[in-house]
Formats: C-alpha cells, sequence, structure tokens
C-alpha cells in the first residue's frame, strides 16, 4: 500500500510538470507581422484588415497556437479532411475537436459554461433555430469572399452568421439487402423493410430528425408549414414494423443493423464508399424525386473566443474555394458554390459525381419551425408509441 | 466488547496526544466536508433549484408541468421499472456469483480475476455497450442471425429497443456492480459462525436461514439500492439504443439541449428534482429495512 | 455473532459434533493447511463452478459478437484489415485525439483515486472511531451524486468549475473532483461493508490500551483490516473515470470516452477495437494491482 501511495504521488507530480506545459494562451503579437494586436483587439477584428491583411491574420492566428472546435464529426460533411487540411497547412495551431456528438444546443451551453476558460469553442457551426436564440454569442465578422454568398444567406446587417452548407434529406440503404431499390416514399412499408427503417434520433430533439419528418411531410404531400402527413408516415411505417427506434451511428451501418437510414445526403455518402474501409462499400444514397428538403447550417465566431485571430482565420479557410470543395465532395453543397460555378473555380469533377444542387428546395423558416416543433411536441410521441 | 471500553479508566494510562481529544476529531471531518459542499453540494442544489426558474431566472412553478403530460409519466414508469428490475435482478445473480466466489482460493487468481473483471466490466457502459449488445443480440446480431436462421427470415424481432430489452443491457454492468461491493460483505461472513451452526446441529439451510441471510441482509439492500440509484440515472447507454427516448433520463437530455424543441431547458431541474424524491423515498424505505436488520449486529 | 452460547458438557460435545457435523461439512478444503474449513457458508465445488462458468460465458457473449465485428471486412468475409488501419501511418492524425484521451484518463485514475482514498477513506474510519451517529448522514452524502442525473450535475458544476478553472488552469486533470465525487457511491459501498465487519472501536481501544497513537493505529491496525475494502474501492474508482463521459463532454476536456467517441465518427471497426483493448488493458492493470495487494499475509480474522 505505501509503494502504491508512493507510485501515484510520483505519477501526480509528473503529470503536473507535464501539463503544466501544455497550457494554451493567447498572447499579444509582437513584432514580425504587419499589424499586432492585443487580445481585446482581436475579440473585436471585424475582417482581416484589421489585422493588416491575411498575412498579420496568420501571423497572430500562429501565435495563439490554439483552435477549439465543436461538434465537427469527421465523418460529417468531410470535417475530417476540412480539419487535417487546416492542421496541415498551419502546423503551428492545434485543433481541439471537441464533443462530436453534440448538438447545436450542446455547443452554445459549451460556450456559456466554459466562457473565459482556455477551452471554450472558438466557431460555431450552428442550425438556424439555436442561432437565433443565441445571437449575442456570436461576434461580427465578414471573410474575404463576404460577398461571394449571396445577401439572403449570410447577416446582411450585422454580419453575426454565415450560411456555410446544406445537404438534401435523403435515404440511404444498403444495395445488397434491397437489390430492388427505393424509387418512393411508400415504398419503405413494404414488408420487405421489416425493423430496417431508422432516423438520426428524436425529432423532438434533433435537427436532423425533424428534417426526416418534413421531408417524409413533403413527399405525402404536406406542406412546410404542417408536417402532420410526415407524421402519419412514420407511424404507417411503426405499424408495419418496418420503424426501427435505435440511433443508427456508421457502425450500425456497417454491421448491418441499420440497412436503411432517412439522413442528410452529407451523410450517407459520408458513411458509404466514400469512406472507404470503414464504410459500407454497398451503401448508396437516394435523393427522392420532387421538392427537395435541406437546411443550411450556419458558420458563425464566438464573441468570447479564447483564440479569436485562429477563429478567424479559420472563417477564412472555410471560405475558400479548396475547402467548399470539400464540403461538395461530401455531398454537402456549400454557400459559395453558385459563386464558384460562375467564376469556375468550382471542381468540376466533383460537381459531376456528386451531381449539382437541387435548383428549389425548402427550408423550414423560424416561423415554420416553431410550428413543426411544437405539433411534434403534441403528436409524435403517441404517434411512434 | 463494551466491557474492554469501561476498563479504560483502571489503572490503564492513556497518553494524551495533540490537544484536547473531543474537539481534535472535529478538524478531521473538515476537508471531506468541504469537498462534498464544493463539489456535490453546490452542483446539486443549483441543478434541483433550476426547476423553480424560468430561462429567464423568474421564480416559477410553470416548469412542473412537465409531469402532467402522459409521455413523461409514463418514463417515470419506465425509469423505475427498468431500474427496479434490473437492481433485484442484479443484486440476487451478484449474490449468487458472489457466493460461488467463496468457494475459491481468496487470494488466488481466479478470484482476482473474477474482482478485475467485474471492476472493468462494472462502468463498461454507453454507445461501445450499445454497440456489443447490437452485434449480440440486434436484428442482424450473433444470436437473431443463428435463431432467423433455424426459423426462418424475420421470424424475431430483436426486443433491444425497447426499454423492457434494455434489462440484459443494464444488467451486464449492475451485476458486476454488484459482485463487486457485495463481496466484502460476504467475506465478512466468519467461519466460526458456521462451526457454531454446525456444532448446534444446524444444517446448511439453517444457517442460511437464521444466520447468513439476517446478516448480510443490510449490506444487500445497501447494493440493491446503489443498483438501482445508477441504473435511474444511467443514460449514456440508453440514448444509443432508444433514439426515441422512454426514460426519464433521456427526457431531461432532450429539455436541457434540445435543438428543435427550444425553451424547456429548466424542466431538466424539475425532473431531476422528481428523481432525487424517489431516490429519497427509497432510502427511507432503506432505512428502515437497516433498522430492523440491525438487531443482528452489534450497533 | 452470539451464537456460540451454549451450555453442553465436553462429553456432550463429543457425542454430538461427529454426527452432525457430517451433513454440514463440505467436500472440499481450498485453503492452505492450517485454515478452517468453512462450515455453511460456501458451496460446493462443482456448484461453484457452474455458477462461474455460466456467468463467465453470458458476459463473454458481447464481448465476443464485438470482437467478431472488428474481423468482418465490409461487404462481407473477414479481414485483419482493420487492426492494420491502427499502425497505418496516414491515419494516425485521426487517432491523436484518443491517445491524448488515455493520456489524460490514466491520470485522471490516479488523482481520483488519491481523492478518494484520502479523503473518504478516513473519514469514513473517523465518524466510525468517533461519531457513529453521522454514519447515517455520510452515508446518504455519499449517495447522492448517483441520485442526481450526472448531466444534471454537469450544469450544476459550472460555476464551481470556473472558479476552479481561474485557480488551477482548464487541463484535464482538473476534472478530478467533479469524477471524485461521482465515484463517492461506488467507493463507499466496499470500504462501508468492510468496516461493518471490522470491529473498530475495539480494535482502537486495544490499540489504544497498548500505548499507539492514533496514526500507528489508523497505520498499522485498521487500515490493513480495510485493505480488501480499499483495494475494491481503489478499483471502481478507476473504473469510474475510465468510463466517464458526460462530465468531460459537458466541461470540454478529452478523456478516453471522448476520444473514443471521435474516433467512432471516423472509423467504427477502430473504435471498436480501441473499446475492447481498453477493457483489456483495464483488466490487466486491476489483475497487477490486485495481485500486488494481494501478496501481504493476511491478518487473520
Amino acid at each position: 500500500m505505501k509503494k502504491r501511495f508512493l507510485a501515484a504521488v510520483a505519477v501526480t507530480a509528473t503529470a503536473v510538470v507535464a501539463l503544466a506545459g501544455c497550457a494554451s494562451g493567447t498572447q499579444a503579437g509582437s513584432g514580425g507581422s504587419v499589424k499586432t494586436l492585443t487580445h481585446a483587439q482581436a475579440l473585436t477584428a471585424k475582417s482581416a484588415d484589421d489585422f493588416g491583411g491575411m498575412a498579420g491574420l496568420e501571423a497572430a492566428a500562429k501565435k495563439e497556437g490554439h483552435l477549439n472546435v465543436i461538434t465537427l464529426p469527421p465523418s460529417w460533411a468531410n470535417y475530417g479532411k476540412i480539419i487535417a487540411g487546416f492542421e496541415k497547412k498551419y502546423p503551428e495551431i492545434k485543433i481541439n475537436s471537441e464533443n462530436p456528438d453534440g448538438s447545436s444546443a450542446d455547443e452554445v451551453a459549451a460556450a456559456k459554461s466554459q466562457k473565459g476558460q482556455s477551452t471554450a469553442p472558438d466557431v460555431f457551426d450552428l442550425g438556424t433555430a439555436v442561432m437565433n436564440q443565441n445571437l449575442d454569442l456570436l461576434a461580427p465578422y465578414q471573410v474575404q469572399n463576404w460577398s461571394k454568398v449571396q445577401d439572403d444567406w449570410k447577416d446582411s446587417t450585422d454580419s453575426k452568421w454565415i450560411y456555410d452548407y446544406t445537404g438534401l434529406m435523403s435515404i440511404g440503404y444498403d444495395t445488397k439487402k434491397f437489390p430492388k431499390g427505393i424509387k418512393k416514399l411508400d415504398d419503405l412499408l413494404d414488408p420487405q423493410f421489416k425493423n430496417a427503417v431508422a432516423i438520426k434520433g428524436d425529432p423532438t430533439q434533433a435537427n436532423e430528425a425533424l428534417s426526416a419528418v418534413t421531408m417524409a411531410a413533403l413527399q405525402s404531400g404536406g406542406k412546410v408549414d404542417d408536417i402532420q402527413p410526415g407524421i402519419d408516415f412514420f407511424q404507417k411505417l411503426k405499424q408495419a414494423g418496418n420503424y426501427l427506434g435505435t440511433l443508427p451511428t456508421q457502425a450500425t451501418v456497417a454491421q448491418g443493423e441499420t440497412p436503411v437510414v432517412i439522413q442528410w445526403s452529407f451523410n450517407n455518402v459520408g458513411w458509404g464508399p466514400a469512406a472507404g474501409s470503414a464504410g459500407n462499400p454497398n451503401w448508396k444514397t437516394v435523393v427522392l424525386p420532387g421538392t427537395g428538403f435541406g437546411s443550411y447550417y450556419n458558420q458563425a465566431i464566438n464573441v468570447d473566443a479564447p483564440n479569436p485571430a485562429a477563429a478567424r482565420l479559420w472563417e477564412e479557410y472555410l471560405y475558400s474555394p479548396e475547402v467548399q470543395n470539400l464540403y461538395l465532395a461530401a455531398g454537402a453543397y456549400p454557400a459559395m458554390l453558385p459563386a464558384m460555378k460562375k467564376d469556375g473555380t468550382v471542381d468540376k469533377a466533383v460537381l459531376q459525381k456528386v451531381g449539382d444542387a437541387p435548383s428549389d428546395f425548402v427550408q423550414l423558416d423560424a416561423d415554420n419551425a416553431a410550428k413543426a416543433s411544437a405539433l411534434l411536441t403534441a403528436k409524435w410521441a403517441a404517434a411512434i408509441g | 466488547m463494551t466491557a474492554l471500553a469501561q476498563n479504560r479508566g483502571v489503572g490503564v494510562q492513556t497518553p494524551r496526544r495533540r490537544g484536547a481529544r473531543p474537539s481534535a476529531g472535529w478538524i478531521g471531518l473538515v476537508p471531506f466536508t468541504v469537498y462534498a459542499l464544493l463539489f456535490l453540494g453546490v452542483p446539486a442544489v443549483l441543478a434541483i433549484a433550476s426547476g423553480f426558474f424560468t430561462e429567464n431566472g423568474a421564480v416559477t412553478l410553470a416548469n412542473f408541468s412537465t409531469f402532467a403530460d402522459p409521455t413523461t409519466q409514463k418514463d417515470i414508469v419506465g425509469s423505475i421499472g427498468l431500474s427496479a428490475v434490473t437492481a433485484v435482478g442484479g443484486a440476487i445473480a451478484g449474490a449468487v456469483i458472489c457466493y460461488a466466489l467463496l468457494a475459491v482460493k481468496p487470494d488466488g487468481w481466479l478470484r482476482t480475476t473474477v474482482d478485475a473483471g467485474s471492476s472493468v466490466l462494472a462502468q463498461f457502459g454507453g454507445v461501445m455497450l450499445a454497440f456489443a449488445f447490437i452485434a449480440t443480440m440486434g436484428n442482424t446480431g450473433l444470436l437473431y442471425a443463428i435463431l432467423n436462421g433455424i426459423f426462418g427470415a424475420g421470424a424475431f424481432s430483436s426486443p433491444l429497443y425497447t426499454v423492457p430489452g434494455l434489462v440484459p443491457v443494464y444488467l451486464f454492468f449492475q451485476i458486476p456492480l454488484m459482485v463487486l461491493t457485495f463481496m466484502p460483505a460476504m467475506e465478512a461472513l466468519k467461519p466460526a459462525w458456521g462451526e457454531a451452526v454446525a456444532t448446534l446441529g444446524g444444517t446448511r439451510w439453517t444457517y442460511w436461514r437464521r444466520v447468513g441471510i439476517p446478516v448480510l441482509a443490510p449490506a444487500f439492500f445497501g447494493c440493491a439500492i446503489l443498483l438501482f440509484a445508477n441504473s435511474f440515472s444511467s443514460f449514456a447507454t440508453a440514448a444509443a439504443l432508444l433514439s426515441q427516448g422512454g426514460l426519464i433520463a433521456l427526457d431531461i437530455k432532450r429539455a436541457s439541449t434540445s435543438e428543435t424543441v427550444l425553451g424547456h431547458a429548466n424542466e431538466a431541474g424539475s425532473l431531476a428534482l422528481a428523481m432525487v424524491v424517489v431516490m429519497i423515498v427509497l432510502m427511507s424505505v432503506y432505512g428502515v429495512l437497516q433498522r430492523r436488520a440491525a438487531r443482528w449486529g452489534d450497533r | 455473532m452470539t451464537a456460540t452460547e451454549q451450555s453442553t458438557t465436553p462429553a456432550q460435545d463429543r457425542a454430538l459434533t461427529p454426527i452432525q457435523a457430517a451433513p454440514a461439512a463440505e467436500p472440499f478444503a481450498p485453503g492452505r493447511a492450517g485454515r478452517a474449513p468453512r462450515f455453511g457458508a460456501a458451496p460446493s465445488r462443482p456448484t461453484a463452478a457452474v455458477i462461474l462458468v455460466i456467468a463467465g460465458i453470458l458476459f463473454l457473449l458481447p464481448m465476443v459478437a464485438s470482437a467478431i465485428f472488428t474481423f468482418q471486412a465490409n461487404g462481407g468475409g473477414y479481414t485483419v484489415g482493420h487492426y492494420l488501419d491502427l499502425v497505418n501511418p496516414d491515419l494516425e492524425y485521426n487517432y491523436d485525439v484518443l491517445f491524448q484521451g488515455i493520456q489524460n484518463s490514466l491520470i485522471l485514475c490516479v488523482l481520483t483515486a488519491v481523492i478518494i482514498l484520502a479523503l473518504m477513506v478516513p473519514t469514513m474510519v473517523l465518524i466510525e472511531m468517533r461519531y457513529p451517529k453521522l454514519r447515517r448522514i455520510m452515508e446518504f452524502v455519499c449517495l447522492v451524486p448517483v441520485t442526481i442525473p450526472t448531466i444534471v450535475l454537469a450544469v450544476g458544476l459550472v460555476p464551481t468549475y470556473s472558479v476552479v478553472a481561474q485557480l488551477l488552469g482548464s487541463d484535464a486533470w482538473t476534472l478530478a473532483f467533479a469524477i471524485g465525487v461521482i465515484a463517492l457511491p461506488y467507493a463507499y459501498r466496499p470500504v462501508a461493508v468492510n468496516i461493518a465487519g471490522v470491529d473498530v472501536r475495539t480494535l482502537t481501544e486495544a490499540g489504544r490500551s497498548l500505548g499507539a497513537g492514533y496514526v500507528t493505529i489508523m497505520w498499522r491496525i485498521i487500515l490493513p483490516n480495510l485493505r480488501r475494502g480499499i483495494i475494491a474501492a481503489a478499483f471502481i474508482t478507476i473504473t469510474v473515470v475510465l468510463g466517464e463521459y458526460t462530465i468531460a463532454t459537458f466541461l470540454g476536456r478529452t478523456t478516453f470516452q471522448t476520444g473514443l467517441v471521435q474516433v467512432q465518427h471516423g472509423d467504427p471497426y477502430v473504435a471498436v477495437i480501441f473499446s475492447l483493448l481498453a477493457l483489456l488493458f483495464g483488466f490487466v492493470i486491476l489483475l497487477i494491482i490486485g495481485r500486488f495487494g494481494a501478496i501481504r499475509p493476511r491478518t487473520k480474522d
């Protein structure tokens, strides 16, 4: 027991010494860059010009040395490659990716609970509903390519947010199990899909699940302001015994437990052959004909970011054609796509492979989102039983 | 035993140590008390009290309206039911395994293996445990692949994705927890008592009925309560398996971090309060049980 | 405990014992020579064997199913390719976070165990020796953390941790305080049971009457008797740390579990491999600690 105690003390001492060297911190720039800003100034910088251009921004970010991102799973919209690309381009900046399973609400909760700490998130990738409730957490900033994104896809008044990408609600399925494929939504009521169809969680909790119900509503004759037909469809699905009430993951798709998943197209693509040995090679993604349903996510910077220059550099990085093409490669339509198609910076091969963005797809605006969530709160649990 | 204590004053010198004894002891309690207050008391109070406030900080009872919701009521029943079943089942199964372990050399390899295995499995939970069970008992898992192979495809649906289906999953960490916490009690059964019963002409059944079970009862119920609480507040595994909720712990997560239904975050506090109330009731029952069982101890 | 009281003559004893003892005597002797065989409590060897084998199979089944999954090539068939992915240098960056998490978790194991052993155990012994009326309160306090769902507790920990962050920084090791609280209910039970079985007051009185000071009594008399409970408590604490996810996520630190979830999003096979390896690793470590703890000679009870 004595030995164990001494060993514990030794390990603790080593640990304290080792970890003391790991503290991240922001420092004011000191010479060698175009403009050096203090931490407080960096927090309020509204564009790269405030740093004296991209060179100044890069230097300031490198001085900070860390970047905290949150809820960016590697297989979601190619974030794995995007993060790796950033680390390769700026090896002095270490990215700390927290809570990949979290939701937009978790991001906001983390920003509030870790306010002032070095682990607070620097940048957000938020769903619109949550973002609109927390605009006071966002810092105004205009990336260099701000003008390349159309006006209704960004915060034209305060520059606090900008659309980053959207997918379309799609159905992914295992072609080995269902060789006949899925042509319309009602195909899923067929007995061959017993215990097969899953959505990404509970619609009263997760945006992606809510979007699945909305898509079902649109395919069943409903409208964005009334998703009751969607709830009805899932009730029929459940009664047919085809609805699987578990959370599909890349693991369950690879293993075969969830052979049909209704989720964003970029996720379905990301879990299929595109994932190489980690994905399911027989996984096919199909977007049903008719009105497509998408939902743009929003990029924003934390007004209290512990690493403000790095946060802003990240935004600049994301809104460069290389990274926008990475989004596209995963099946997520980036906000700069129309502009990139015009000036030719889009990767044509990738666009060919993924398919062009649909010209018309609908999103839920704030009112419809509220109506949808109220309807779900009242009816979903009873329908799914 | 008390005689010895009374002998203290008779001709035996008790050397005085640092200061007056009665008050020195209180200082020993201070570190733990401070720790418990800071990291347990404050968070617990904050967490539960949040149920009484709205998002803007006004005092309200509106959060408690969530209990009128039939879904919440169903989930409360589900949580209590699941916890009770896994607590009782886990306690009994764990006790049986402890019983078997009595026949094993206490310092031997088998015993150490079981101890280490129980420790590791007692906290194995979350997504990985859920996946292990999907691979075993899911619709395409080991067991059902065999069953459906024999009886034809689609003959059996896995019960895994319902609240009752969580029972085997929870037992997987409840039983090791029981083994780990109950074994010291089992080992405290002194051989002398066994010999005494034998000397008096008792059988093994007599031993258990008159000595073993009454002595073990307080520890057994204490561990069962721990198992109940463990299951009651357990969250990660259920979240991975039941995407549509069904337990109070999941409701709490949903209320506090939903992306789609906003503004109900403080309902999590009222739900947490309900959970604490259930536990207090249980602890009171346990207290009564323990007082009755204490007749067998020298307390 | 008082069942030994009876008044028989030695002649009656001799007459009774050989006849009555036969059914009660168990056909086994697991201990070394010199240890009295247990009457009544322990089961027979075959019974014990059957129970343990059945339990072993049931518990290994999900592990085996997971392991089979790791060998599956997507698209059917079997492969060891996923294991090779572990050492593939191109994919190393994916696992960075996991290794960081493992490092942090190991440090947390040690710190949390120290907190529990240095704070909880002495307090429990002190209460037992001097303030038995506080026992009920201690039990309640140590049970509270498991009655409040962790996610709610995490919300409550935020203000405390903002103070901690100012004083001690935001590194992962500061989580030890919160996880120590979470581990309290589990660590309390084995130590409490052990204390209940050891008559602390008598031992203290005996020690004091022989002239020992409190430190000596604690270190040389009480704690060795509590060895089983303390080791069990340490085991449980270590596994609580290794299994803890919610608080680490909420406070934004990287631990083993959060790293595992990260990796799972990139490659599910590797994630399952890592979790099985973690189980194995934890098992081996605890086995070693357990053997180390068992080597010292047992004090006779």
